[in-house]
């Protein structure tokens, strides 16, 4: 039977997966923000298993909470990045070294 | 015995596609096994009975956050080729970090099988009965308890919009093409932009 260790394995690995596609695509901003959209649809998963198995509702409004981040995060970060296009012609993030942080 | 053939299912193209996201060589590509990725995970959560979830998932991120990617991802003039420069130099020490995080996570889980840390029980005020939806349910919290949460979540999102807005807007250029001005085409009226003429026959008319 199904039961919630599934669900949190499945997380676990979709967490993985975001944060080796961080390490794999250093220089592709777009790709690493779509790793970044897996490590929270990862979270999601893993709140509404608990949500689910643990008859509590409020693990999925919660999800939607970090929902709501995501697409925030990625409409701040495409235009973020449509912009670095604009002034600088390309968007290798290696290079972005401007503030010398 | 259906619930773990789907489950299964699910879960294997799941893990299966967020592989292919972050090794396809093409973005356009990672793009499409992204929203392959979230549909299979939103039938992960209908599995479950988090029915609103799920439809969230292929509504928000599928019909907006990943066209937005397609949008960027075609919109931006760029070599790919070269950006997989560093992908084989990376690799070993993404793959250790990698690992060490996945056998942390399942050491985790089966710790939590094996009993664990007693967690808090829920208190049953959040409980979804059997006679209501799921999205019944979830309404009456969101709208009741968790107003201040639903709001905030609002709140992002009218940030993060106005953010991009400000970002990505560009003042015209002066000389570049006329703009519209609303206020001016409001004050046109009737009588200072039409006139009447009465031509005689073979005349023809003075603008």
């Amino acid at each position: 039977m199904i039961g919630i260790e599934h669900y949190l394995t499945v997380g676990a690995i979709l967490f993985v997966l975001g944060v080796l596609g961080i390490f794999l695509n250093r220089k592709n901003v777009i790709v690493i923000l779509m790793a970044v959209e897996l490590i929270l649809l990862a979270v999601n998963i893993n709140l509404v298993a608990f949500s689910a198995f643990m008859q509590d509702l409020v693990g999925q409004v919660f999800a939607m909470l970090v929902l709501t981040v995501a697409a925030a995060e990625a409409a701040i970060g495409l235009a973020i990045l449509v912009i670095y296009f604009r002034t600088h012609g390309s968007i290798a993030v290696d290079d972005i070294n401007r503030m010398k942080g | 015995m259906i619930q773990a053939i789907a489950f299964y299912f699910f879960a294997t193209i799941v893990v299966a596609s967020a592989v292919m996201v972050i090794m396809a060589r093409n973005p356009v590509h990672s793009v499409l096994w992204l929203i392959m990725t979230f549909f299979n995970a939103a039938g992960l959560m209908v599995l479950v009975g988090a029915e609103f979830i799920a439809m969230l998932l292929v509504i928000v991120y599928v019909g907006a956050v990943a066209v937005l990617f397609l949008f960027v991802v075609m919109m931006l003039d760029i070599d790919f080729a070269a950006m997989r420069a560093g992908f084989s130099r990376n690799a070993p020490l993404g793959l250790v970090i990698a690992g060490i995080l996945l056998a942390e996570l399942l050491l985790a889980v089966g710790a939590y099988n094996a009993g664990g840390i007693t967690l808090g029980s829920p208190d049953g005020s959040a409980m979804q009965t059997a006679e209501t939806s799921n999205i019944e349910a979830l309404g009456a919290l969101l709208y009741g308890k968790y107003i201040l949460l639903f709001e905030i979540a609002g709140i992002i999102l009218l940030v993060a919009m106005i953010g991009a807005i400000v970002l990505t807007f560009q003042p015209p250029k002066p000389g570049a093409r006329a703009r519209q001005d609303v206020g001016k085409q409001i004050r046109r009226r009737p009588e200072d932009a039409t006139v009447m003429k009465n031509p005689e026959i073979g005349q023809g008319i003075d603008l």
